[in-house]
């Protein structure tokens, strides 16, 4: 029957969704699961954080808790205690007001709601991401309206480190206003963070060249185990006087992948901006869905606002982040211990729940296709997928990988 | 946008909010990025909460937000969705991310109860059908994609008047909009000869908002009959038809009945647009459940199309929040609870029905001449009461009754507590 979606093209799909059908659909015994970055347990399974459970429990008995609707922007506890958290409950802008929150959905939503704003109001045009970076990033700024889209060199694959000096000159040829988008701690796809030093030199070209910080801060706490830590970045450019916005997902750190929490952190050099800066973000929600999902606000406004509860909160993410680097070093010590081709300390040196692994496109594909082991063709691993159960296995497929498709490019590592 | 946001601003300004704009123009200049962003226009019902906050009037009743309340002005959480969270949280499900377009549970019983559990359009798969952040979400994304995908005329027109943040969404995506006329204000009620002039010379290809039923914010809804008449001239228009289902169930109490619009045009052949709400239908306000459908014609343009909304969401959220579209899907996927909630909704919209009546029987009673009866003609939340400026600004200022200038009140608000009140208050301001 004819329609006015005839014409429509197939939209292409997006990788990891595909990748990550394409396991359910394997019936493969062994079959692994390296793609979403999602975390799982020594078991391969989901893992619901106690906390949360015990939070959900208590609020569905909350005979007071009814379904109305949030502010638009959201929660004010969750967004006061999302930005405290991020800054540090003591940091100098939140006393001086220069700081405030929005409550967004999840990460994406606080990159688009941030790209809008910084777009639409302050007009500006020009976003810089890292090579590589979350696949997302791109899309997200070009629909809010950013028409020129740049890269900054970040992967090295000679080192599989920082490109730092790329990095450096790329951001000292940036233009005035450009936007520069920061992954805060635990870079996706890479799992490489700058170090102290390196940030301290990117803020010294960033302030010289007046270019506005957008922070990515999916990781929190997720990353080194420590929520003060992994915000350092951040803390240091307010402290340095920049202002600037922070996206924050609670989808890792809290589990709360499918209830969309996030919030978009603000700070600014002068108080007096925060109220109209506010109204014009309301707008922007109001066009885009209302007011936000309250339910998980609900959850993690409630644990960061209770010592006892956020200790515990803690101990979760130093549960996740720990396992995650016993499964770093389980898997290197199996890579070695098979004589893998290679240098394989970089499976160690980077942090968070990804592993660029080095692997190359031919070496991923039969990854997949022989043993059955998902993961995305740029080499990325999620090592939570990983467990004692199945490292072995893991390794094995690397090493029989790179051994029948050694990668004769210069840029694969020289052992 | 700015201009744009400009023109709002002069319209809905109120003078006690002029003093922070004007405090925040007269700021020093400093060398930040934020120094040239405008105070944006206040929400008006937002400002009208927030006055009736701060009231301190013993009998002070707030008409404005369409919140529905129970008799004692109290939020209500309908009892098949404390069952329903009983039973979901007895599952002790994970919060791994949903689909992008939803869970398909959820996409197919939503559907259904739409379109009609045997409907051909879902049996042949030519429906997609998309989560979506409650009713925005699914305008918004609605009308983002036809400013993307759509070949032909992309314009929108909207009934006169409308809810206000239709034209707003519209704005934000840069989609023209005109107005086609709907409410007649001599008879306060539905006017079917200036809106079928008005369609007739629509141009072909355009997108025509519809409300599916219990119209915002005028309560005012076409008959059967005008709907047929409406479909007629629509397809001779060769218009695309966007309904907007916030209410079903809401209105007349039957979640079929409320659907009639919709279900009747999908039998004349169009290929409409749905955005649905389970806001108000299942007190779910906060939780952000609703749904947009594309009708396609055949599943293969269904798939091309989700593909496409699909990267939409992708920028704009990732995937939907699942707390609330879980507590719809179980209510909607088993017989007992759904049993119960069809209760729950027909006790809400009694309540308002009665409430109407009670409200225009007051004001009759105290021997008003004017005519009431679009009181109780009109359906759903709100009514539009026929009450002018100076008279809402009587009812605000000297009777502590907040509702929007527009005359419009939120029936929800009214219990049998402060009906006779606020009935001999408009009398008063209408004597």
């Amino acid at each position: 029957m004819a329609s006015r979606f005839q014409g429509v093209e197939q939209g292409p799909p997006i990788e990891v969704f595909l990748l990550n059908r394409l396991f359910t659909e394997d019936t493969f015994q062994n079959k692994v699961n390296l793609g979403v970055g999602a975390y799982r347990d020594e078991n391969g399974k989901p893992w619901v954080l106690p906390i949360v459970r015990k939070m959900e429990k208590q609020l569905a008995a909350d005979e007071t808790l009814l379904h109305e609707y949030l502010p638009v922007l959201g929660l004010e506890q969750f967004c006061n205690a999302s930005v405290a958290m991020l800054l540090g409950e003591d940091s100098p802008a939140i006393a001086a007001g220069k700081a405030f929150g929005v409550q967004v959905l999840s990460g994406t939503g606080g990159l688009r709601v941030g790209a809008e704003f910084l777009n639409k109001h302050l007009k500006y045009d020009t976003f810089y991401y890292s090579t590589p970076t979350w696949e997302n990033h791109h899309l997200v700024f070009v629909n809010s309206g950013f028409t020129k889209p740049r890269s900054y060199r970040y992967w090295d694959p000679k080192t599989r480190g920082i490109d730092f000096d790329g990095f450096i000159e790329d951001l000292k040829s940036a233009p005035e206003n450009a936007v520069i988008l920061l992954h805060a701690c635990a870079h996706n796809p890479t799992g490489i963070d700058p170090t102290r030093e390196q940030w301290m030199k990117i803020a010294d070209v960033m302030e010289e060249r007046k270019l506005f910080p957008f922070f990515d801060s999916a990781y929190q706490g997720f990353a080194s185990g420590d929520l003060d830590g992994d915000a350092w970045a951040v803390r240091y450019f307010v402290s340095r006087g920049f202002e600037l916005v922070c996206a924050q997902s609670y989808a890792k750190n809290f589990g709360l992948y499918n209830e969309r929490v996030g919030n978009l952190a603000v700070v600014l050099n002068e108080s007096a901006h925060v109220a109209r800066i506010k109204s014009q973000m309301t707008w922007i929600v109001r066009g885009m869905y209302s007011n936000p999902p309250a339910h998980g606000a609900h959850v993690v406004a409630a644990v960061l606002t209770n010592k006892q509860l956020f200790d515990e909160w803690r101990d979760h993410i130093k549960l996740m982040s720990t396992r995650v680097m016993q499964m770093r070093e389980a898997l290197r010590s199996e890579l070695v211990k098979l004589g893998t081709p290679g240098n394989w300390d970089h499976i160690v040196k980077q942090i968070g729940l990804f592993s660029y692994t080095g692997l190359n496109q031919r070496q991923c594909e039969y990854l997949i296709q022989e043993y059955h082991i998902y993961l995305l063709k740029s080499g990325r691993i999620n090592i939570c997928g990983l467990n004692p159960g199945n490292v072995q296995y893991v390794a094995k497929a690397i090493n029989d990988a790179v051994t029948k498709f050694p990668d004769d490019h210069d840029n694969r590592a020289k052992l | 946008m700015a201009q744009v946001l400009k023109k709002l601003t002069t319209q809905v300004l109120k003078p006690n909010n002029v003093d922070t704009i004007v405090g925040c123009t007269g700021l020093r200049a400093s060398s930040t990025w934020w120094n040239n962003v405008q105070m944006g226009p206040p929400d008006v019902i937002l400002g009208i909460t927030e006055a009736y906050k701060k009231d301190t009037h013993p009998k002070k009743v707030n008409l404005g937000v369409g919140a529905y309340r129970d008799d004692e002005g109290k939020p209500f959480v309908l009892p098949s969705v404390r069952k329903a969270e009983e039973i979901l949280h007895s599952r002790g499900l994970n919060h791994e991310y949903a689909p992008i377009s939803g869970e398909a549970t959820y996409t197919d019983a939503v559907a259904k109860l739409a379109f009609g559990e045997d409907s051909p359009v879902i049996k042949n798969k030519s429906n997609c059908t998309v989560q979506t952040l409650s009713g925005t979400g699914a305008l918004r994304l609605g009308l983002e994609f036809i400013t993307k995908h759509y070949a032909k005329a992309k314009e929108i027109w909207l009934p006169t008047p409308t809810w206000g943040n239709h034209p707003q969404i519209c704005n934000t995506l840069n989609l023209p909009h005109k107005k086609y006329r709907y409410f007649d204000p001599k008879t306060n009620g539905f006017d079917l000869q200036g809106a079928l002039e008005d369609i007739s010379k629509i141009p072909e290809g355009s997108i025509i908002l519809l409300h599916a039923c219990a119209h915002n914010p005028t309560g005012v809804d076409p008959k059967p009959s005008d709907w047929e008449q409406l479909s007629k001239v629509i397809k001779e228009r060769k218009l695309f038809p966007f309904f907007d289902m916030a209410y079903q169930g809401f209105a007349t109490g039957d979640v079929d009945n409320d659907a009639f619009a919709v279900r009747l045009f999908v039998k004349e052949g169009h290929q409409v647009m749905l955005a649905q709400s389970f806001a108000k239908n299942m007190g779910l306000y906060g939780e952000r459940a609703g749904a947009l459908t594309f009708l396609c014609g055949d599943e293969a343009t269904a798939a091309k199309v989700m593909s496409q909304v699909k990267i939409m969401v992708r920028v704009m959220y990732s995937n939907p929040p699942l707390y609330g579209a879980r507590l719809v899907q179980e209510i909607l996927t088993n017989a007992e609870l759904k049993k119960q909630w069809l209760g729950d909704v027909k006790q809400m919209a009694d309540r308002i029905i009665t409430m109407r009546s009670q409200l225009r029987a007051g004001i009759e009673g105290a021997g008003n001449p004017h005519p009431w009866q679009h009181i109780t003609d009109q359906i759903g939340m709100f009514c539009f009461t026929g009450l002018k400026p100076e008279q809402v600004e009587r009812l605000t200022k000297e009777f502590h009754v907040y509702l929007t200038k527009d005359g419009r009140i939120s029936v929800a608000g009214i219990s049998s507590q402060n009906v006779n009140y606020i009935a001999e208050a408009i009398h008063k301001v209408t004597s």
